[in-house]
């Protein structure tokens, strides 16, 4: 019943967006904004060429700038969380790096790293990382105390308060840090893959731009949305697993 | 047994060493419930905080069984005022585990029983893959209670575990624990504020004074596991007595 419900608000959701966008173009009336008919019969055409190749292009930089950014931020975070020394020598570079718009930072890691898919990651990388060590460090810093006490007068040993506390209680909070990491993610992507690439959708959709073809710079939006969209489900799956204790209803 | 000889606890704040607690000095046998009441703040939390090896800064000796006190030797279960359940695991997970922190296997079917058993006698064995948020406070408290006895333990803790219930499911939740204590007979200590609670729970009370705590009085209760102690002839002088003694122990 739940399920259905949670469907029925998807296509609900689906159904809205195409109306408006629909209504719009009846109304702009200009080729700036094309029937949303218009595009999804341009799709399978476009598959046809190459735009799964684009697909792929950025799924690959995205998910390893994801997984990278990942693995160093929980390291990082656990670290200051678990050391006051190491958060106290630590929080200042964090501090002050965190505000630095690492976007504008593309032309040094371009040409640091060249022009291919390394220094797309790396801005990734550079953009994620910092939230999440920041997230990761105030949710372990937040673990309710009186969790940990049960288990210290059982005796447990570090390993084991970590792999009993301290994980599943920030898992929810790493989560949501994916969540809003992706987002940003595909931001990052869809700026940099603007420079010193053919491939990726970011690339695709600046092109059409420029070849000022609209049909196909819409289908490349609809198809950044749908991987957007795809992921964000697959995390609503995880999360179910996961965090089911956490749920609400 | 417990020896506890000349312990104190003392609190850092800025340059200045606080003395929260102490010197406590006394000797409790196995096999016996102790309540432990005083005016709030009295450090009633802090001595069974030493006690369950979670405050481990502190000066004098805690012997259990002759033994230092350890919680990775010794084998103590404690039930805190939010009955300490992880919310993350399910009722069951939350009752094997602290055999599985002891690395016992849980998977033994003799261990299932047991669980099983006293699941279904506390009613709460339909709830086996409930998580806590999905539970009463009650219920909360029954899975607490299995959790502790289902490890056998030495040292059974209690900090106020019936303060946060209701008055009537409170009365049964006492009731019903006292009934399965009767059967285990774990040594146990029960922090209090409720002189009820003492009377009624506690074979021995005692009595603990304002800051730094100390031990004013330790009473054998006669009225202890009597389910209608209020109507004993003898109730309300011992009740004033230890009221007094607990007003008396708030220094100016």
């Amino acid at each position: 019943m739940k399920k259905f419900k949670r469907l029925l608000g998807f296509i609900e959701g689906f159904l809205m967006v195409n109306l408006l966008w629909f209504i719009g173009a009846k109304l702009m009336n200009s080729r700036i904004l094309p029937n949303p008919l218009e595009i999804y019969k341009n799709l399978p055409e476009l598959f046809k060429k190459d735009l799964a190749g684009h697909v792929g292009a950025s799924l690959y930089r995205v998910g390893w700038g994801l997984l990278i950014a990942f693995v160093i931020g929980i390291l990082i975070g656990l670290i200051m969380g678990y050391s006051d020394k190491m958060n106290k020598f630590l929080n200042p570079l964090i501090y002050f790096s965190y505000p630095v718009p690492k976007m504008a930072l593309l032309p040094i890691v371009m040409t640091l790293f060249g022009l291919g898919d390394l220094s797309k990651i790396i801005m990734i990388v550079l953009i994620t990382v910092f939230p999440i060590i920041v997230s990761v460090r105030d949710s372990i810093i937040n673990v309710g105390k009186e969790n940990y006490n049960v288990l210290t007068s059982l005796g447990a040993s570090r390993l084991q308060l970590f792999i009993h506390v301290t994980l599943p209680s920030i898992v929810p909070d790493i989560l949501t840090n994916i969540r809003l990491s992706l987002g940003t993610a595909f931001s990052i992507l869809f700026f940099s893959e603007g420079y010193g690439t053919s491939e990726g959708l970011g690339y695709f959709i600046q092109d059409s731009w420029s070849r000022i073809n609209y049909i196909d710079l819409y289908s490349g939006i609809l198809v950044l949305s749908i991987l957007g969209l795809v992921l964000f489900i697959l995390l609503d799956l995880i999360e179910g697993l996961a965090c089911r204790w956490n749920r609400e209803g | 047994m417990i020896q506890i000889r000349n312990l104190s606890v003392f609190y850092e704040s800025k340059n200045e060493k606080v003395k929260a607690l102490g010197p406590i000095n006394i000797d409790i046998e196995s096999e016996d419930i102790c309540a432990i009441i005083g005016p709030s703040g009295c450090g009633k939390t802090t001595l069974l905080k030493v006690l369950a090896g979670i405050i481990k800064k502190y000066e004098g000796e805690v012997l259990l069984n002759s033994e230092k006190l350890n919680p990775h030797i010794h084998n103590i279960g404690l039930i805190s005022q939010n009955f300490g359940l992880l919310p993350w695991k399910t009722v069951e997970k939350n009752c094997i585990l602290p055999l599985k922190i002891k690395k016992i296997n849980t998977k033994d079917k003799e261990i299932q029983d047991k669980m099983d058993a006293m699941m279904k006698r506390l009613g709460i064995y339909d709830l086996k893959n409930r998580y806590p948020r999905e539970l009463s406070g009650g219920q909360k408290q029954r899975v607490s209670i299995v959790r502790s006895f289902l490890s056998k333990p030495d040292l059974l803790l209690m900090d106020e575990p019936f303060s946060a219930l209701d008055a009537i499911i409170r009365e049964e939740a006492q009731e019903l624990f006292l009934e399965i204590w009767n059967e285990n007979k774990n040594n146990t200590f029960i922090v209090t504020h409720s002189i009820d609670e003492a009377l009624y729970m506690g074979r021995k009370i005692i009595v603990v004074s304002n800051t730094p705590g100390q031990i004013i009085e330790v009473i054998d209760n006669k009225l202890f596991n009597n389910k209608n102690y209020k109507e004993d002839e003898d109730y309300s002088k011992i009740f004033s007595h230890i009221k007094s003694l607990v007003k008396g122990g708030i220094k100016e």
